[in-house]
């Protein structure tokens, strides 16, 4: 028990106009964890996102956060209206008071010191999404859920962010939910990948889920190669004809049919 | 040398202005402009209401105010009609009913032009005491608010996410929208309020650079634009209210040119 979740969901089912968008989905994040979240546009990721952070209500099972969780949120976009005048340092400030010197400090943390009087609406996509990353350290989360931290960033601006994530995650401790169809700049670092299709179709470690056959009828060939070049440790023999999804840290849900 | 009444009608109208510019700010910000004209145009239905039911016409706009509110704030849950449809709908709606319901009134003579135009120049000693305490009040509120408003404003999931309360911070706003609708009623008329919550909030996001530099620029502004209308309607003898909306109108494009000589705001 040195791991005990920050946060657990149980059974989550999301129901809207008659359909599931979320299904019967279990899913745990432990301190120190980056767990990762990938499918396809509709896929209910941003959904589970949310519900993970209490904002939505499941139709039915639970979200368990351990008792007085901290948790940082990157959203996946920001449409700041123009008529707002807003600053960096007052976005950060926004529900929150710090001091100067803790601003700057998380901002340096993320690359951004020297934006700290700039508007909020002068920033590139990756300064606004390097700035609510900012704003989620501020918080000295013990969880933190990205939903695209790297959307409308370039390729290079990803690798870079992801990089920032996993050194955050080494520093402080923290786990990450991460919501990502970056499939390859991700994976090496994830702990776990959750394949969303409605339900977890499959999760274990990425060099797992990139073997599951309904990963790969997901997500194609190109995908499963991206996942399976990189390397992680073996625990366990895999012997011939052993189904993969099946061993103890992948599994496969079989019980169901994807449109 | 001023006449009480024109004391009167300044005093009122820079009380209205410095409630209308912050709330005005939050209502550009939250892009809710329409949203304002609704409930103005529902205030109407409150007067008659009022007369009605034999009851101050202020507390039957307030009323109204609020459960137009609260009808708005229930049904932006459901999704099938968008929010724009809905207020349309709501706005029309409730000021044909509110014109319908008044002219059922036959024992009392109701001044129409009044309630649609205001009278500024009419603001008797009760209304001053009443605009002043009325605004006293909806400025602590709106102070109490404030930071987990503009919070919620700039990104609804994240603020709560972070603890903000969101129904509460968004119903007592709305609220307090009724409130200064209410009191600004007698002075600049349902047809024209909005022009005074939205204007000098405009006005002043060509200068400000901060949330609270553009509330208290927008005060300023709707103070100097009562003032400006006022001695317009005094010298040239044109109606009081619709001369203050003009002069907050020229105020705005004054700094619009202005912000474009400055190559505008930088935040």
């Amino acid at each position: 028990m040195h791991n005990i979740p920050l946060l657990t969901l149980a059974g989550v089912t999301m129901t809207r106009d008659g359909r599931n968008i979320l299904e019967n989905i279990d899913l745990t994040v432990g301190a120190g964890e980056i767990v990762t979240l990938i499918g396809q546009n509709g896929a209910g990721k941003s959904t589970l996102a949310k519900v993970a952070l209490g904002l939505l209500r499941p139709d039915r099972g639970t979200v368990t956060p351990k008792p007085d969780l901290r948790i940082g949120y990157q959203p996946q976009r920001l449409n700041i209206d123009r008529s707002l005048p807003l600053s960096v340092k007052r976005f950060l400030t926004l529900t929150q008071r710090a001091s100067d010197s803790t601003l700057r400090d998380v901002l340096d943390q993320v690359g951004m010191a020297d934006f700290f009087d700039d508007s909020v609406h002068n920033l590139s996509g990756g300064e606004l999404q390097r700035v609510m990353l900012a704003r989620a350290l501020l918080r000295r989360p013990e969880l933190l859920v990205l939903d695209e931290p790297t959307q409308n960033v370039d390729m290079a601006g990803a690798v870079e962010l992801y990089k920032l994530i996993v050194r955050l995650r080494d520093t402080t401790g923290c786990g990450v939910l991460l919501v990502s169809h970056d499939l390859n700049v991700v994976m090496a670092q994830t702990t776990r990948v959750y394949c969303l299709n409605g339900h977890v179709c499959c999760s274990g470690r990425p060099a797992d889920v990139s073997r599951d056959p309904e990963f790969q009828r997901l997500f194609g060939p190109a995908a499963v190669e991206m996942l399976a070049i990189y390397p992680h440790a073996h625990d366990h023999v895999h012997r011939p004809g052993e189904h993969h999804h099946h061993h103890d840290h992948a599994q496969h849900d079989d019980g169901h049919h994807h449109a | 040398m001023l006449e009480p009444f024109l004391i009167h009608a300044l005093l009122a109208g820079c009380a209205v202005s410095l409630v209308a510019g912050p709330l005005g700010c939050v209502i550009l910000w939250r892009r809710m402009a329409y949203f304002g004209d609704t409930l103005s145009h529902g205030a109407l239905m409150g007067v008659a209401l009022g007369l009605l039911l034999g009851v101050d016409v202020t507390l039957g706009v307030i009323a109204t105010g609020v459960s137009t509110g609260l009808v708005l704030f229930l049904l932006q849950r459901q999704e099938r009609v968008g929010s724009d449809a809905l207020l349309g709908i709501l706005a029309h709606g409730s000021l044909a009913v509110g014109l319908i319901a008044i002219s059922f009134l036959t024992g009392v003579r109701v001044d129409l032009m009044g309630y649609l135009f205001g009278d500024i120049l009419a603001v008797s000693t009760t209304d001053l005491a009443w605009i002043a305490g009325g605004g006293v009040v909806i400025l602590a509120a709106l102070a109490t608010i404030w930071r987990p408003l503009i919070a919620l404003t700039v990104h609804e999931d994240t603020a709560v996410a972070e603890g903000v309360a969101s129904s509460r911070t968004r119903f007592i706003f709305i609220l307090l929208i009724a409130l200064t609708i209410a009191l600004a009623m007698k002075l600049i008329g349902v047809l024209l309020i909005t022009a005074l919550l939205i204007i000098p909030a405009a006005t002043a996001r060509n200068f400000a650079r901060s949330p609270e530099t553009m509330a208290v620029g927008a005060m300023l502004v709707g103070v100097a634009a009562v003032i400006a209308g006022l001695a317009a309607s005094l010298r040239w003898d044109t109606p009081a209210g619709p001369s203050v909306v003009a002069a907050a109108v020229a105020f705005f494009v004054a700094s619009l040119a202005a912000g474009a000589l400055r190559g505008t705001a930088r935040i």
